[in-house]
Formats: structure tokens, C-alpha cells, sequence
């Protein structure tokens, strides 16, 4: 450009009084202060600059006019900073933050936060990194979170930062890949006290929803699932349940309260022994549920399910102590039921089947924790149809029948752990869902291998879970489906040593990962799609204060928990099924009933 | 556009060998980690390669994971833009201090002030920032037009390229081919014209 004169008197750039001085005179005294100190002279213009950049005081309104005017000088003087010679001014530059300071001045900072990404590559990294700290509010703004002010402030702060994130990967292209590092970086460990991880996740969803989340929504799922697993894994879920000695296994209670949302009667989860860990776990499970309908109102969510899955089979998968991580992806398919509800069930069931293609590494543990999280779904899924389920036991059933055929003659559960978990699967699944099943006739065919396999020489009725094999039993005979001879009956026994066999050590025998979800404000989202066990209607007839009447149709049903506009519940209250009734009480006492949710076992071997 | 250019070169690429199913498959995994980076040894910015596989034998490594080296012959594009280069890109962004432009999708480009030659202006025209030619006026540059600009330096680990709008052969791409075209025809009609008389 060409050339200017330039105003001798230092004093007079501030004149906040004096409107003749424009813009462009400021800008010419900026470079001027900025060239003098890069030929090595001092410059008093300069150090007055530094340290008005240093100024904290958001209340005195003409030292706000004076940084913004600067600010604005020095975005139209970018190409005159020199990396060396001006640090003083760049590192005073990358150290403010936005939530010190008023809008305007906001507004002016980002523009030339932006000017110095996007005019020279040595700035690009300080200034992502300098935007991504604000991810992490102040503790004067976590203090006071519910404050209306504060509130707004927060608005202005993060819509900038991400504004200006935007910009720059406008401007420069290759941004995002760099940021993206950047962000897995400052991802705040766990504290007990503060919820700050639950803001930066916010924005990284928030992050995941824009453009950048295009090149980079994979890995921030990644970030987010690790960072709800070790959550979920620091805090001691054993200790909280077992607080109270007088609940038995066996805890119908806690799902029913959860059911109908009152506050839980047990004092153990009350009592917040994690130290605040429960709290921020539940937030960020709530956090990510809204991102997820936000996905789907977007149209977006069959395109992130995969992301998703991904990093599912990641970080979780393969976690067995994880309690409610999983969830995400119970969530995410209840969102879009024909989707990804029925491509999260295929994709585990790939996984249990790769185990038949030839592989370089035998992964018998995620084999096996994919079948155990394929039962769990099918079982739990509300929003599932009979038809999909069948068709999955369908698939199920086969792969155990070929195996019956194709087995060697090693006797050990250990060498069969696949088949016991494919067996126990099925089972499980039909203690849910066997009434519903058995009612459609071509359903009922496609389980007819299935005498045959539990009837193979591996017997898999004594190795498999005695609840689970008891509580199939029953509801078999009394479904019609087949009966097997008395010798089954257990004692009221949850495990064995033959199922903790074929569990090995990591107990796969009694996962269950589906179980009902113990963290209050995440189970609100998850329990109009979640099959409860009492919700259940098994064959036999649960309550017999009946009469022995053999035939019903459209009789009074006791159950009125159900809900009315189930179509299985339609169907069951025509159903002609010949009710057993259990006129013995001590019998009925002595049969066990089905655990609605099992817990690791309290024997000392367990881990 | 110069800075861009196509060799061909004999590569060794080393696999796992659990990959030794689909040797391809880690071949092209291998070259796609390269993509978009700063490669001495090719000396430019690997943005394209096209492999085939040389030799059916392999070199097998002694080590503890006895990785396995497949001779393979690539074409690779390769980028780099050399000091007083011309490249070519499209306007993102103006600003009465700067022009933003991006090169091959993927490269930033900077052209500040001190580097636009004096015949161009700063003007807002409906609202939007453009540099106008005081001697052409139809020389307009917004954005969304594609600059030719000549390189003053390339940072490799961000490609960020700084360019200048000093030298005249720098400019809208549309506007100068037209004016070498003019140029051309008349050029074709003085000569007709000489030949006449």
C-alpha cells in the first residue's frame, strides 16, 4: 500500500474523545509500533499494547473500547507480526479468553484470532488450541451455572468459539485433522467434583453435528465412549448395590420403582459413595441421548450409528464391568427401530459368526460377548418386532445345530464355550419372548432344531445357567414347545460350576448387559422402550389365584401393567394355550422365578 | 498450473503379516497414510498414487514380527510448489488487508496487502468485498473467482502457501486468458494487415 504518515505522539491513538481518528490511521500506528520493535528498538506504543491486551476488567467500558480498537488494528496488521520478534504480543493475545469480556470485544478477538489461522501456518495450532481451552469454562462459570447472566454469557462464548472454529476450517482446509488431536488432548480427566467434562463432551457433540464433524465424528465418538466407559468403570457398582442386606438377589422392587419413576426406595444408590461420579455419568449419558434425537430429527442418525458402532466395538464391547455405557446404542436403536435397530443386531451377530471364517487371532471372549449383548437386546427391545427376533433365533439356532454336527468328542466346557453361549442365548431370548413366538406357526417350526440341540451329547441344559435353563424349561413345557424329563429342576441356584466353566474368567456366563439401567435420569429416556421382566408374560401362568379354566378367550387378564396397545398382548389374550396352574404352593415356591436382574456372583472365586 | 507433477518410482512397502491376506488392501493402506503430507524423500505433498504389484516373491524381514517387503511400482502426483511458481485457486474469502484462496481443495493460500500490486483497489459493490483494477475494470477479483497467484513461500507441515499479486501475469484466471486471446487475434489481424499492404 502506499505510504502514510505516521502520528508521533503515542498518547493520542487512545483518544477515545477524538472521532477523527479513523481506522485506518490506527492501523498505520499499530505496524508502525510492530516494525520498530522488529528492527530491535523498543518502542513505548508497543509495550502500552501488550499491556492493555493483558487487561482483565470487564466492567471499565473505556478500556473495552481500547482493546477492541486495538484488537481490529492488529487483525488488519497480521501479515506484519513476526513470530519472533513479537511474542510478547502473541503470547498475550493466545492467553486471553473470552469469557472475560464483553461482546464486542469477543467479536473482535475471534476475527483476528481467525486473521492469524488462516494468514500463516506457524499460528494456526496456538490458535485451535487457544479456542478449544474455552471448551472448559472458568470455575466462577461452573459455580453459578443456573444464573440467567451467566447462562447468556456462555452462549456468547461457545456460539463464537464454534463460529470461529467453522471459519477457520474454511479458510484452511486442513484444520480439522489438526484439531482433531487437539481436542482428545484437553478432554478433562475425571474429577469428582466438577462437571466440566459434561460441557466439553456438549461441545464436542455440538462439534460432531457441524461440518467438522464430517471428517472427524468418528474419532469424537471415540473420545466420548472412552471417556463414558472410564466413568463407568471408576465407579464401584457392586458396593452401591449391595448396600442393603436384606434384598435378596433378586430385585423385582428396584425395576418396578424405576418403572413408575418415583424416587427409588433403596437408600443405596442414594447414597453417593462415587463421589459425584454418578452424577456426572448420568449427565453425560443424557447429554449424548439429546445429541442422538438431535441426529435423528437431522435425518442424520444412520450415518452416525455407524461412527457409533464403531467406536461401541471399540471401547465397549469387550468391557464386561461396564454398566451403562452400553445404553448409547440401546438408545440409538430405539430411535430408529427399522435402521439401526435392526443393524445393530446384524452386526453382532456377524461378529458371533466371523468365529467360523478362518482368522490370523481367536477372539473368543468378543465372540462370545457379542451373542450375550445380541440375547440381551432381543430380549429387552420393546421396539423390536416378533418377526426380526425370530428370524435372528432362526439364525441362531442353525449355527448351534451345525455345530452339534460338526463337534469332537472333548467333553470339557471349556472347549465349547461358542456353542454355550449360543445355546444360553436362545434360551434367554425365549424366556422373553416365548409367548409371543410361539404363537405365530411358522415362528414355532424354525425352532425345531432346537430339541435336538439341547438334547446333543454336549448337553448344554446342564452347562448353560441353571436360572436361565429352569426358567426356559418351564415356560417350554408349558408353551407346548417340547418337554424335557423332571431331572432339570434345579435348586434355587443362579450359577455353577459348569456354567462359570464356559463363562471363564471373565464370567461371560452371567452377562447380561441389557439389564435395567441404574442411573435415574438416563432410565427415564430408556424405559418406554425397555422390556421389564415383570412387564413379561410368560406361558405358564405367573399369579395362579385363577381358576384352572382351560380355555381363555378375551378373558379378565390380571396383568395390568401391560401395555394395552401391544400387539403381543392382543394376540396373548386370545391365546387358547391351556393355562397350568400351580395349585401347590410349595411347589410353586420351590420353582424358581427369573431373575430380572442378575449381578456377578458372591461366591469367592468370582472376580 | 505448475508445482504439480507425475513420477513414476520403484517403492518397497513392508507388511504385517497378518495382512498377508489381502496384500493389496495394506499396500494401498500403507500409501493412504502418506496422503496429503510433506514427503522428503518424494520431495512434495503426496496427493494421488495408482500402484500395481512388481514381483509375485517377497522379502521376508528376520525380526520379531517378520514383516514381509512387497516391491511395487507406484505413480505417484506429487505437489510442490516452488518459490516463483504460478498455482491456481479459488477466492474463499477478501478482506480489505488479505484474499484468502484455496489450492486443490485442500491448500490455504494468503495474499496480504503488501503483496497486491498497486493497480488493484479495495472496493465493497453490493455488499460484497472485491479488489477492482484501476486500469481494467473488468478485472474484478471476488469471492468465488479462480487467482492465479505466484508462490512466495510453501510451510510444508501446514501447506500453507503466502502469494503475491505483484508480477502482471498474476490475476483472474478468466480475465488474463481472455487478454492472451485478444491478444492472439490481434496479433492474426496485424499481420493480415501487414500482409495487405
Amino acid at each position: 500500500m502506499g505510504a502514510s504518515e505516521a502520528l508521533t505522539d503515542p498518547s493520542s491513538l487512545y483518544n477515545v474523545g477524538n472521532n477523527d481518528l479513523s481506522d485506518t490511521e490506527t492501523v498505520l500506528n499499530v505496524r508502525n509500533a510492530l516494525a520498530s520493535v522488529q528492527n530491535g528498538e523498543s518502542d513505548l506504543l508497543y509495550d502500552q499494547f501488550v499491556e492493555t491486551i493483558q487487561i482483565n476488567n470487564r466492567s471499565d467500558h473505556a478500556l473495552g473500547a481500547q482493546l477492541d480498537a486495538l484488537l481490529k488494528a492488529l487483525s488488519g496488521s497480521v501479515a506484519c507480526i513476526d513470530v519472533n520478534h513479537h511474542r510478547r504480543i502473541l503470547s498475550g493475545i493466545f492467553g486471553m479468553s473470552l469469557w472475560d469480556h464483553k461482546p464486542h470485544v469477543m467479536d473482535s478477538l475471534m476475527d483476528l484470532i481467525i486473521s492469524l489461522a488462516a494468514t500463516s501456518g506457524k499460528y494456526l495450532d496456538n490458535c485451535l488450541n487457544m479456542l478449544i481451552r474455552h471448551f472448559v469454562p472458568p470455575p466462577w462459570v461452573i459455580d453459578r451455572l443456573w444464573q440467567g447472566r451467566v447462562i447468556e454469557q456462555k452462549q456468547h462464548v461457545l456460539s463464537r468459539v464454534h463460529g470461529a472454529l467453522l471459519k477457520i476450517s474454511l479458510l484452511v482446509p486442513l484444520a480439522p485433522s489438526r484439531l482433531l488431536p487437539m481436542l482428545a488432548q484437553q478432554l478433562p480427566k475425571i474429577n469428582k467434583k466438577d462437571q466440566v467434562v459434561v460441557i466439553y463432551v456438549e461441545n464436542l457433540l455440538k462439534l460432531e453435528n457441524s461440518s467438522i464433524g464430517q471428517v472427524g465424528g468418528g474419532m469424537i465418538f471415540m473420545m466420548v465412549m472412552e471417556r463414558l466407559r472410564d466413568l463407568d468403570l471408576e465407579i464401584d457398582w457392586d458396593d452401591i448395590l449391595q448396600d442393603d442386606s436384606n434384598r435378596g438377589m433378586f430385585d423385582m422392587e428396584l425395576e418396578d420403582a424405576m418403572n413408575e419413576g418415583d424416587e427409588l426406595p433403596v437408600g443405596s444408590l442414594n447414597q453417593d459413595t462415587s463421589g459425584g461420579k454418578i452424577e456426572s455419568l448420568d449427565k453425560l449419558m443424557v447429554t449424548c441421548f439429546d445429541h442422538l434425537e438431535s441426529c435423528n430429527l437431522h435425518g442424520r442418525l444412520d450415518q452416525v450409528f455407524e461412527k457409533l458402532f464403531d467406536s461401541f466395538e471399540n471401547f465397549i464391547l469387550n468391557t464386561y464391568k461396564s454398566k451403562v455405557s452400553q445404553f448409547l446404542m440401546f438408545y440409538a436403536c430405539s430411535l430408529d427401530p427399522e435402521n439401526c435397530g435392526v443393524k445393530f443386531g446384524s452386526k453382532l451377530l456377524d461378529i458371533f459368526l466371523s468365529s467360523n471364517k478362518p482368522r490370523p487371532t481367536r477372539q473368543v471372549s468378543l465372540w462370545m460377548s457379542a451373542v450375550a449383548y445380541l440375547a440381551s437386546y432381543l430380549a429387552r427391545g420393546k421396539f423390536l418386532p416378533v418377526s426380526y427376533v425370530a428370524s435372528m433365533l432362526k439364525r441362531l439356532v442353525d449355527e448351534c445345530a451345525d455345530y452339534c454336527r460338526t463337534c469332537n468328542d472333548d467333553i470339557r466346557p471349556e472347549a465349547h464355550q461358542l456353542f454355550y453361549s449360543g445355546c444360553q442365548a436362545i434360551m434367554y431370548v425365549l424366556c422373553f419372548r416365548m409367548r409371543s413366538i410361539l404363537d405365530v406357526p411358522r415362528f414355532r417350526s424354525e425352532l425345531i432344531p432346537l430339541e435336538s440341540i439341547l438334547m446333543h451329547k454336549l448337553n448344554p441344559l446342564m452347562v448353560c445357567l441353571p436360572s436361565v435353563v429352569a426358567e426356559f424349561l418351564r415356560q417350554a413345557k408349558a408353551g407346548g414347545l417340547f418337554v424335557v424329563s423332571d431331572s432339570f429342576i434345579f435348586e434355587d441356584l443362579l450359577e455353577s460350576e459348569l456354567s462359570r466353566a464356559f463363562g471363564g474368567c471373565e464370567r461371560l456366563d452371567t452377562f447380561f448387559p441389557f439389564d435395567p439401567c441404574l442411573l435415574k435420569s438416563s432410565n427415564s429416556n430408556i424405559s418406554g422402550n425397555f422390556i421389564y421382566w415383570s412387564m413379561v408374560r410368560p406361558t405358564y401362568d405367573k399369579d395362579d389365584d385363577e381358576d384352572d379354566a382351560e380355555i381363555i378367550v378375551n378373558g379378565d387378564e390380571e396383568s395390568d401393567e401391560e401395555d394395552e396397545g401391544d400387539l403381543d398382548y392382543a394376540l396373548n389374550k386370545m391365546s387358547i394355550t391351556p393355562k397350568h396352574s400351580f395349585k401347590n404352593n410349595m411347589e410353586r415356591e420351590r420353582l424358581m422365578k427369573m431373575p430380572s436382574m442378575i449381578r456377578p456372583s458372591t461366591s469367592p472365586e468370582s472376580l | 498450473m505448475e508445482g504439480l507433477k507425475l513420477t513414476n518410482a520403484e517403492l518397497m512397502v513392508y507388511i504385517h503379516p497378518s495382512k498377508s491376506g489381502n496384500k493389496l488392501k495394506a499396500i494401498c493402506r500403507e500409501l493412504s497414510s502418506l496422503l496429503f503430507q510433506y514427503d522428503e524423500t518424494f520431495d512434495g505433498v503426496l496427493l494421488a498414487f495408482d500402484v500395481t504389484v512388481k514381483s509375485k516373491g517377497a522379502k521376508i524381514l528376520a525380526g520379531l514380527n517378520p514383516y514381509f517387503g512387497v516391491k511395487v511400482e507406484a505413480s505417484l502426483l506429487l505437489f510442490n510448489p516452488k518459490p516463483n511458481s504460478l498455482v491456481e485457486g479459488k477466492i474463499v474469502k477478501i478482506s480489505p488487508e488479505t484474499i484468502h484462496v484455496i489450492v486443490l481443495g485442500f491448500s490455504a493460500a494468503v495474499v496480504t496487502d503488501i503483496d497486491i500490486r498497486e493497480e488493484f483497489k479495495y472496493r465493497m459493490r453490493n455488499g460484497e468485498d472485491c479488489f477492482v483494477s484501476s486500469s481494467h475494470k473488468r478485472h474484478v477479483l471476488k469471492v468465488g473467482t479462480m487467482l492465479r497467484l505466484q508462490v512466495e513461500s510453501f510451510d510444508e507441515e501446514v501447506m500453507h502457501i503466502a502469494g503475491s499479486l505483484l508480477p502482471a501475469n498474476t490475476g483472474c484466471v478468466k480475465w488474463l486468458e481472455q487478454q492472451s486471446e485478444e491478444a492472439l487475434h490481434m496479433d492474426r489481424d496485424d499481420h493480415k494487415r501487414r500482409k495487405i499492404a
